[in-house]
């Protein structure tokens, strides 16, 4: 009997599928996600932010409610107010977007990774997949809670506002949707990038350090590209009071997909054309 | 089966793999050897589709590795044992390659118990010595029950017990008609795996044959003893061998063989005191293959230099 034939006469115990290749990405990248411990923490850390942030800084303008005069009383958005931990939770879950990829990269498991399934494209689906579902149950519930405290502090002034007010719902998702998408943002950013540090600073740079470089920007300059930054179209999103400085709330989600979507379709294209 | 045609890789100006052809035959433990730097791992990363070729091909079973939607049922490969996320359990690093390619869960504790990392299996990776590292490794590259398997160096960190195992691993995986691929750059742990030998220097194929025929490939040597040194080697060298002197009344004969030189002898009536065949050893062949290629050459420093 010649080599070849044994290795037909070998029984195969294991078939492969004929289908199910997204089905089997997805069942392998919760299992990666849950089981470091990366995850836990800085899904921790952004909601302990989210609502932390939240009731401190609502309890401060209560405290102090005796002080502020009839205008600002009358400003103030009691659901922002409530939601303003999600300028550090955002933080939290970018570092999660990025570690999600870079992880592989820096410990060498993204070549196993591609040896497993090498339709690369695949992978980084997958991977945005569970973490948007995982981020965003996350990070809404971790809004509600924020909101909830927050206006049962604020009723003490009888300045708080209820989930059925006009656009107060909205707000409350969009924060958890804002947070979601600055995380993919890391995803994106760390395909490209390959690096956890370069592309958390990247992100950094984009969320925190670019609003302020824009507003040296010479009038109307400084507003109009300052509307279309992250941070400026997330607080389009989760603010419920109208303002000129802002995009409407709609515009605010088309301005952040679309610069999600970009950095994603780059991150796919180095994905596919470099060398893992 | 694993076939590669003209297969090239260039990293800038630096030629990693130069126009390599080779097949790699189920039913036997293939070896895969060069000096360090002489595209091994780049050859298998051409394989599995982690590098695209700058020319040329390679397929498994007959199919790009890029084509394979569950490639883990084909192929199973192990290059760098420390690849891993150190933050997460034995199990769950399996577990989560296996869903990929819809592996049952099952098959996971199976390749645990078959590489005898069962009682670790939930320790993080980190924990792990670079021998069990390796273990976890071949357990990950036996999944799918593959028809090929390519290891990198997979002997590296292991300790004399885990060589054994790994040998008689590679042995019957090659038994029962699978494909085996192995790299390294130890010639003699080479000779006691393999075989069949594909070597290669500078990306280029230097041999590929079985490891018996590379023995004899070997530039045989005569030792020959004799009180008439002098008349003799002049005789030989007039019959086209290399002699050289080896110590007092023995001198080593290359490119005639044992018979002719006792011929010549006997007919000018030379007396031999010995005369004995040797053959080259693997790794000396293995050097003299290997010689031109070698990328990183090491000073030769004589004793009179360093006094100096």
């Amino acid at each position: 009997m010649t080599a070849i034939e044994a290795s037909d006469a070998r029984e195969r115990r294991l078939q492969a599928p004929a289908r199910g290749a997204v089905r089997g990405a997805l069942a392998s990248e919760i299992t990666k996600l849950r089981s470091v411990r990366s995850t836990v923490w800085t899904l921790v850390v952004a909601v302990v932010a989210t609502v932390g942030i939240g009731a401190l800084i609502t309890t401060a303008r209560v405290s102090r409610w005796s002080e502020l005069s009839p205008r600002e009383r009358l400003s103030l958005d009691p659901t922002t107010i409530s939601l303003r931990g999600v300028f550090l939770a955002q933080l939290a879950l970018g570092v999660l977007g990025v570690l999600v990829i870079s992880s592989e990269y820096t410990t060498g498991m993204i070549r196993t990774t591609f040896g497993a399934v090498p339709r690369r494209p695949l992978v980084l689906f997958a991977k945005a997949v569970t973490f948007t579902v995982v981020a965003f149950v996350v990070a809404t519930a971790a809004c509600f809670a924020a909101f909830l405290i927050g206006q049962s502090i604020l009723s003490a002034k009888h300045a708080n506002v209820t989930l059925s007010d006009p656009g107060v719902l909205r707000a409350v998702v969009g924060a958890g949707t804002y947070l979601t998408l600055v995380g993919l943002l890391g995803l994106g950013l760390g395909t490209l990038l390959r690096r956890t540090a370069g592309a958390i600073a990247t992100l950094f740079g984009l969320v925190l350090v670019l609003p302020a470089l824009t507003e040296a920007l010479p009038s109307p300059w400084n507003t109009d590209v300052g509307k279309l930054l992250p941070i400026n179209a997330g607080r389009a999103l989760f603010a419920v009071r109208p303002s000129t400085d802002l995009l409407s709330p709609g515009q605010g989600l088309l301005t952040l997909v679309v610069t999600v979507g970009i950095v994603l379709a780059l991150a796919t294209l180095a994905l596919v054309r470099r060398d893992a | 089966m694993i076939e590669a045609r003209e297969l090239t890789k260039r990293y800038g100006a630096t030629v990693a793999v130069d126009g390599l052809s080779f097949d790699v035959k189920p039913g036997r433990v293939t070896g895969f050897l060069g000096p360090n730097g002489a595209g091994k791992t780049t050859t298998m990363r051409l394989v599995l589709g982690l590098d695209r070729p700058s020319a040329g091909s390679v397929t498994v079973a007959g199919k790009r590795y890029g084509d394979y939607r569950f490639p883990l049922y084909e192929v199973g490969a192990l290059l760098d044992a420390k690849a891993v996320h150190g933050g997460r359990r034995a199990r769950e690093h399996l577990l989560c390659l296996a869903q990929s390619n819809r592996i049952p869960r099952r098959r996971v504790d199976e390749v645990l118990e078959l590489v005898g990392l069962t009682d670790v299996a939930r320790r993080r990776v980190g924990t792990f010595s670079l021998g069990m590292s390796q273990r976890l490794g071949i357990a990950a590259a036996l999944l799918g029950d593959p028809e090929v398997l390519m290891f990198d160096e997979p002997v590296n960190g292991l300790d004399p017990e885990g060589i054994v195992w790994i040998r008689n691993l590679f042995r019957s995986l090659a038994d029962e008609g699978r494909t085996v691929f192995v790299s390294s750059h130890l010639m003699t742990e080479m000779a006691l795996t393999a075989d069949h030998l594909i070597v290669i220097g500078r990306g280029k194929l230097i041999a590929d044959e079985s490891i018996t025929d590379l023995l004899s490939r070997g530039s045989g040597r005569v030792r020959v003893a004799s009180p008439e040194l002098t008349r003799l080697g002049a005789l030989l060298a007039e019959h086209g061998g290399r002699v050289e002197a080896e110590a007092d009344g023995l001198i080593v004969v290359r490119d005639l063989a044992a018979p002719a030189i006792g011929e010549l002898a006997a007919r000018h009536g030379i007396v031999l005191h010995e005369l004995t065949p040797e053959h080259a050893s693997l790794e000396e062949t293995f050097f003299e293959l290997t010689d031109d290629s070698v990328e990183f050459h090491g000073e030769t420093v004589t004793a009179g230099e360093v006094v100096r």
